[in-house]
């Protein structure tokens, strides 16, 4: 009962806070990766639970000696959840081009992730490539949210070009440590007209909540969920985190005193 | 006529189209994206664009990742 009421005043909080990319809306501020899940049942569950409109895709070659396996596409609908390609595994600008044009094909539509890695061992960004590959995409009509380094000048420099959305890493991609540099994401936040993701290095369902108290437009993960030991219960955990950090943000937080301030009044003490 | 498949040699019996590939590969009305040689192949020219002795054929799809 009292979770049904729970879910209910979710769902209309929600109904009111939406945030738009590209000129699409979407309510859920929650963006998941669809890889590194044991199976493509698992995969599905998992956006289910955590209610994302929005999944990350990669594009990769079809198996061709056995093209009969199951696809991605056969388990969660494009038509339903917006398919979000990405460029991961690319280390340069024209690699990260080919393979979203690629993608435009396949998918038929220009929103793409652009991400262009710059070393295997931390998967940090490449951002003279990506503000290469940023610039092309562009001219070549994509809608292009690119994953960035937390660094706001180089976040500036993307969205003056005309980055649909900026999404600086929390933490290095798969690591889970959270959010390492809360400053720089606050910065990112106040100077930017377009939306505000935080893309990897969330581990748990606090991450998720700190990057949306911080006013972060959403937050995009996948490790954190798919390899939690219960994928589906942290999917629906970080629904919820990210709904929290949400409604805490627009809330406002109450001031941080230095001394203890009681709650209950001094005034009329026996 | 040889062409490179997604990176492996592989032998094709006479004329044959991009769609005709895709068909003999049981991949048709998939959502898949073919290049040819580096250029995309639209969905529109499948019929049309004939392949040839040597041409570097990708043919990629959505998959799950981050």
């Amino acid at each position: 009962m009292a979770e049904a009421a729970l879910s209910g005043a979710n769902s209309a909080g929600q109904a009111e806070d939406s945030f738009q990319v590209a000129g699409r809306r979407f309510t859920s501020r929650l963006i998941v990766g669809t890889g590194k899940y044991k199976d493509f049942d698992e995969t599905a569950a998992a956006i289910e639970a955590s209610g994302a409109e929005i999944v990350t895709v990669a594009v990769r070659r079809v198996n061709v000696s056995d093209p009969n396996q199951p696809m991605l596409m056969d388990y969660v609908d494009p038509k339903k959840i917006t398919y979000l390609p990405n460029t991961a595994g690319c280390f340069t600008g024209q690699d990260a081009v080919r393979t979203l044009r690629l993608a435009r094909e396949a998918g038929g539509w220009n929103l793409v992730k652009l991400e262009v890695l710059g070393d295997q061992k931390t998967l940090y960004p490449d951002m003279a490539e990506t503000l290469t590959a940023a610039e092309m995409l562009l001219k070549d009509g994509f809608d292009v949210m690119v994953y960035c380094s937390d660094d706001p000048i180089m976040a500036k420099k993307l969205e003056d070009m005309g980055c649909c959305a900026i999404m600086p890493l929390a933490a290095p991609i798969g690591s889970g440590l959270g959010i390492q540099n809360p400053v720089n994401i606050r910065l990112i936040i106040e100077q930017s007209k377009v939306p505000v993701l935080v893309d990897a290095g969330v581990g748990t369902a606090s991450d998720a909540a700190i990057a949306m108290e911080l006013g972060c437009d959403g937050v995009l993960m996948n490790t954190a969920i798919a390899e939690a030991k219960d994928p589906i219960r942290m999917a629906r955990a970080m629904k919820y985190a990210v709904q929290a950090g949400r409604d805490a943000y627009l809330a406002g937080r109450m001031p941080r005193k230095k001394y203890a301030d009681p709650s209950s009044p001094l005034a009329g003490l026996i | 006529m040889q062409i490179i498949l997604n990176g492996e040699p592989r032998d094709l019996k006479g004329a044959l189209s991009v769609e005709g590939l895709l068909s003999q590969l049981g991949l048709e009305g998939r959502k898949v994206a073919v290049e040819r040689n580096l250029e995309i192949v639209p969905h529109s020219a499948y019929q049309d664009v004939m392949l040839e002795e040597g041409d570097r054929i990708e043919i990629v799809h959505f998959v799950g990742g981050g």
